[in-house]
């Protein structure tokens, strides 16, 4: 998993039926020192995210697990909503 | 699996079920020198690891899953051991 930021969302009207009532959301990949890091990306979400928090997400066909039975084509993945980290 | 470094700890309280009761590590991933190599991850811990210690790590989702005990679970690294020592010979 990656840790990452919550900076935008995304709505599409015309999307894959499975896809449907999920929401889709932008994440800004950090680094354990909460500085951004590569290219943002769309992962859906399966916590209740929003814009401004901190998360972390998997990468893959795992994505698409909390929405089973439905076999959403995803890659990407919000999994959980970060208290805090801490870097020894 | 890749070598890294356990450097931090991470608390999630709003999280996917199948994260209850894991423990979720941040990883430095290294070289065989031990320089750091790549971004930092997080991994869920199936072995006890703990900050500071070198461990193996999968980077792949059925694999993790396994080592978490848990079957589709939405995970995609995972330690699954903790690294005596490393020998390049040759």
């Amino acid at each position: 998993m990656q840790l990452a930021r919550v900076i935008g969302d995304v709505v599409a009207t015309r999307k894959d039926e499975n896809l449907v009532g999920i929401k889709l959301l932008v994440v800004q990949p950090l680094t354990p020192d909460h500085q951004p890091t590569g290219r943002p990306l769309v992962a859906v979400d399966a916590v209740g995210a929003g814009i401004g928090e901190e998360v972390f997400f998997v990468r893959g066909k795992e994505a698409s697990f909390p929405f089973y039975p439905v076999e959403a084509p995803v890659d990407a993945g919000i999994v959980g909503i970060v208290d805090h980290w801490d870097i020894e | 699996m890749q070598i890294g470094r356990v450097i931090g700890t991470l608390v999630s309280t709003q999280k996917h079920r199948k994260f209850e009761g894991a423990k979720l590590l941040i990883v430095q991933p290294l070289g065989p020198d031990d320089v750091p190599r790549g971004s930092a991850l997080l991994a869920v811990d199936g072995v006890g690891a703990g900050v500071h210690e070198k461990v193996l790590i999968v980077l792949e989702g059925r694999a993790a899953g396994e080592a978490l005990g848990k079957k589709a679970a939405p995970v995609d690294a995972a330690i699954v051991g903790i690294i005596d020592t490393v020998t390049i010979s040759g």
